[in-house]
């Protein structure tokens, strides 16, 4: 019997969940035009800073949100795998767009018809492209998710590789 | 639209099965051989009164149904004259010859052409796919190629070992 079962962890778990989902920092990245509605969620006028996710790392290592911006292509279907598996735990993921949710309007040879086919995504936003208050709205409701969750499955510390 | 008859009646002074054909609503243009046409575009490149150092775009038409089933049509310009022709040829499956080493634009051109259409171009240094994936299947372009593809809305599966 593991001492992991024996520990009630709540009130350590509000504060790490608390710590964690005031810092967002989204990996630099960006697919098509909902990039650009995403640099604008960052600007003075929509200021996405006070939510603590205004740090657009220009490093997958260093960051803890992934927003999935635009069309995601089979060719590049394979690039933001990789940029995800670098991404260290803990780690979420925003489908921003109705190309990243479901493949949009290109229903096509050439386009993976949403990005949950190849990375697990927490927060889906509809819109073509959604407007900058749209994604403030996912971050919010991120942060709701992040609240609720446990360090049991999501571990203080862990290295990069394992998907959580 | 400027008018560029004069360059064109030089181009076919200076090889065979070259005819000037009308091109509605558009400019005239030339229609070469199949087996002239890199003789054709290595006088349009290096010859003093044509002199076109440019190529502004290279495409290709499937006209399903008509033999040879492919038009190849290149749009040349030049800098010093600000001349601009346009030259197609005809083809099948067999392809072309390259004019990469022409046009050094002319390489991801024919890459363009060859992953759409599957047609080769011989000589090319570097012929592979460039917008899809390698392992794709099929030549989008062509007519026969369903308008959605294949299996497009089946589950895509990430192998980054291989990628």
């Amino acid at each position: 019997m593991g001492v992991e079962n024996n520990v009630l962890v709540s009130t350590v778990d509000w504060l790490i969940n608390w710590s964690r989902k005031n810092s967002l920092f989204p990996v630099t990245f960006g697919l098509a035009c909902c990039a650009l509605e995403m640099m604008v969620a960052s600007s003075a006028e929509y200021d996405i800073a006070r939510f603590g996710a205004e740090v657009f790392r220009p490093s997958p290592r260093q960051s803890d949100l992934m927003i999935v911006a635009g069309t995601l292509t089979k060719k590049m279907a394979p690039i933001v795998r990789r940029i995800y598996e670098q991404m260290p735990n803990p780690k979420w993921v925003i489908a921003y767009g109705a190309c990243a949710s479901s493949g949009g309007i290109f229903r096509s040879y050439s386009v993976v018809q949403g990005v949950d086919q190849i990375i697990p995504v927490d927060v889906y936003i509809p819109g073509c492209p959604p407007r900058p208050e749209a994604l403030l709205k996912g971050i919010m409701e991120l942060q709701k998710k992040i609240q609720k969750e446990t360090i049991k499955d999501r571990p203080l510390i862990s290295l990069p590789g394992k998907s959580a | 639209m400027s008018d560029n008859t004069e360059y064109l009646e030089i181009l076919s002074g200076k090889a065979d099965g070259i005819e000037i054909v009308p091109t509605p609503p558009g400019e005239p243009s030339a229609m070469v051989d199949k087996n002239n046409i890199r003789e054709t575009l290595d006088h349009c490149r290096y010859d003093r009164d044509l002199g076109f150092n440019m190529l502004v775009d290279m495409f290709a038409i499937d006209y399903n149904g008509e033999e040879p089933r492919f038009e190849i049509v290149y749009i040349l310009r030049s800098q010093k004259t600000n001349a601009r022709i346009v030259v197609k040829t005809r083809c099948g499956d067999e392809g072309i010859e390259t004019v990469s080493d022409l046009w050094p634009a002319a390489n991801f051109l024919e890459r363009e052409i060859y992953d759409m259409y599957g047609l080769p171009f011989a000589n090319h240094p570097d012929l592979r796919r460039i917008y899809n994936p390698d392992d794709f299947e099929g030549y989008p372009l062509r007519k026969e190629f369903p308008l959605e593809g294949k299996d497009f809305d089946k589950r895509f599966v990430v192998d980054l070992e291989k990628a």
